[in-house]
């Protein structure tokens, strides 16, 4: 099976902290690691491999700096790894992102392709569902469990907040990984080196053009375009209410509903 | 002359960061405190290399280098100095005799399945009496036929308690004084060999640390490493690696104390402020780093030198002197800059201070070192 998983280097926000002036968040100095849902997408493919054979191939969009969070990958044993990276794709929001991602992955091929479920510095969920849509091919998102059937046949179960489905689909498909599908190996000690002596395929414009919409990529062919991001400001301290009875309680409760249009 | 860590280096020292953090940090107070190391975690440290690090691929090792091998015993030891000295018993002693010295044979049956994750050595040199003067080893190898028949007893035989492959020195012809001590591989199944109780200590009590004795051990002519008369030369050989290791495990118990007690003087206020900011706690905690950053590279040089196939013995010993005695001096401080805290079983520091201690002891004392460093400087 020719899995390939799409990985995004991301800020530790563990590490981030609030410019207290602004109220944005301050990036520089702050260590960068493989957002966590993609990382257990690279388990889950490194596990899917163990059990059926096949290649893992990782792939990832950003600048430079983002060779260190392949290198990683293929420490915990990917076979290869490519960086798509380029002046042009600068500044793509999500369906720019998912487009150009989606050309890289006509031209790598695949027979099964895996991102995480949403990366923890924009938040959207957006882009791997846009892949799939770009590529036609059916996806599953929030996958939590994933087992194989037959040649060309995966069981997914799709995680719900108060429920989940389990669904089959056949190859070539696209799933969401959540941080739970799996527990992420560390990198092996050998394995790293062995990362540095591989070569990463970087795909620049140049060599994705044919099939590339110039118009939809970059700043300039994004729809959507990030203007500020925030923390929310803490709420107050709310209202306690004593000494009434459950009756007076739903009352009082579906007023205050009421007056803020929640209902 | 190059002072920054390679991107192969970089990756590595982070890997070992994040598992020391996330694997061996939850563990370290409870295996202190029941002097019962975990092998749970030997397993795991195992499968993701941290045991074969500076050994050939060709053998099932990692292809790392001995500056990768002082990362990792830096990080491992900045959370536990029982874990620290578990990973260099076996890489620079146990492993590094067999590398070094053994054939072709011994290097397949008992190197490959050493260093690839799948078993764990240990190294008996130290008698009750004869510690420091290793030459006075009584412990015996007569021949006999096919085999040698070996009698004594060792004493702080670090993980024997699990160990599988005891690399182990024993006399073959008492007459001729050092020249007269011969190395062998024990293994654990052959009749004869006892593991005793673990030795209580002050520090690094997580670490198996036993007595073993050798009751009429037959070992096979085929498991004698080098030749007859080699013993001195390979333990010493080993011993001077193992040095390395040893100042690396200093600069991580120091640097592990430091980034402590700076998180509680971050916090703790008395006189109406942060204890950090008085001139006198940044004044001392800049003291502590600096001596941990010398430390630090002189281990680095040593590392290198050994990677270069430099003469390093006088180096390392110079790195294990200094960073040993650093380690000591930088764990008490730490431990008055948190005061009463500091002292309290509940806090890793009391550990990092109880753990320094033996650094300045085994694998040469410190006293040794300046044997070593005064023999290299000919002023006698």
């Amino acid at each position: 099976m020719k899995i390939v998983v799409c990985i995004k280097q991301v800020p530790d926000t563990n590490e981030v902290k609030l410019d207290p002036k602004t109220n944005t968040l301050i990036r520089e100095g702050v260590p960068s690691i493989i957002n966590h849902d993609d990382k257990s997408g690279i388990e889950a493919a490194l596990n899917l491999k163990e059990q059926v054979g096949g290649t893992v191939t990782v792939v990832c969009m950003g600048p430079p700096q983002a060779d260190v969070a392949l290198r990683e990958a293929l420490a915990m044993g990917c076979d290869e790894a490519y960086l798509l990276s380029a002046r042009e794709f600068g500044g793509s929001d999500t369906y720019a992102t998912a487009t150009i991602i989606a050309t890289a992955l006509q031209k790598i091929g695949y027979d099964l392709v895996i991102t995480g479920r949403q990366a923890i510095d924009g938040d959207t969920a957006q882009v791997g569902p846009q892949i799939a849509e770009s590529l036609g091919i059916p996806q599953i998102s929030y996958a939590e469990e994933i087992t194989v059937e037959g040649k060309d046949t995966l069981v997914v179960r799709r995680q719900y907040e108060d429920r989940y489905h389990i669904i089959e689909v056949k190859l070539p498909c696209l799933l969401t990984a959540l941080a739970e599908l799996a527990d992420p190996r560390y990198m092996h000690a050998g394995g790293i080196i062995d990362a540095y002596a591989k070569d990463i395929t970087v795909l620049g414009f140049d060599d994705l053009k044919d099939s590339l919409n110039p118009e939809h990529i970059g700043l300039k062919g994004s729809p959507t375009n990030v203007f500020k991001s925030f923390t929310k400001q803490a709420k107050g301290a709310g209202t306690i209410l004593t000494d009434v009875s459950p009756d007076e309680a739903v009352t009082e409760i579906i007023k205050k509903l009421e007056e803020k249009y929640i209902i | 002359m190059d002072f920054k860590l390679s991107k192969t280096h970089l990756l590595q020292q982070e890997m070992f960061r994040r598992f020391a953090e996330n694997e061996i940090k939850p563990l370290a107070e409870e295996m202190d405190e029941t002097e019962v190391y975990s092998l749970e975690l030997l397993a795991k440290m195992h499968k993701y290399g941290l045991m074969g690090i500076p050994f050939s691929k060709e053998y099932g090792g990692v292809g790392g280098d001995y500056l990768a091998y002082a990362l990792c015993m830096e990080e491992v030891s900045k959370m536990d100095a029982s874990s620290g000295i578990t990973i260099s018993v076996h890489t620079s002693l146990a492993c590094s005799c067999i590398d070094s010295f053994g054939t072709e044979e011994q290097k397949q049956k008992y190197l490959r399945p050493l260093v690839d994750g799948s078993k764990t050595g240990c190294y008996g040199l130290t008698e009750p009496n004869a510690g420091s003067d290793a030459a006075g080893q009584q412990t015996k190898a007569v021949l006999d036929g096919d085999s040698y028949i070996i009698n004594g007893t060792k004493i702080f035989t670090t993980n024997s308690g699990f160990a599988d492959i005891f690399v182990m020195f024993a006399m073959t012809d008492k007459s001729l004084g050092t020249k007269g001590i011969s190395a062998f591989i024990v293994e654990k199944e052959m009749p004869g060999l006892k593991v005793g109780q673990n030795i209580k200590r002050m520090g690094i009590r997580a670490a198996s640390n036993c007595e073993v004795s050798y009751e009429n051990v037959r070992v096979p002519v085929e498991n004698r490493l080098g030749k007859e008369g080699d013993g001195f030369k390979i333990a010493m050989k080993a011993l001077d690696a193992g040095r390395i290791g040893i100042a690396a495990q200093a600069v991580g118990i120091a640097q592990g104390a430091l980034n402590e007690a700076i998180k509680y003087v971050k916090e703790r206020k008395q006189f109406g402020k942060r204890i950090s900011s008085f001139q006198n706690t940044q004044f001392k905690i800049a003291e502590l780093q600096t001596n941990i950053d010398a430390a630090r590279l002189m281990t680095w040089r040593a590392a290198s030198m050994k990677d270069n196939k430099e003469n390093f013995g006088p180096a390392a010993a110079m790195a294990k002197l200094f960073a040993s005695k650093m380690a000591n001096d930088v764990c008490r401080d730490c431990v008055q800059l948190m005061g009463g805290y500091g002292y309290c079983r509940e806090y890793p520091i009391e550990r990092a201070l109880r753990d320094a201690k033996i650094t300045e002891i085994y694998e040469g004392t410190s006293e040794v070192m300046k044997m070593v460093i005064s023999g290299s400087m000919k002023i006698f």
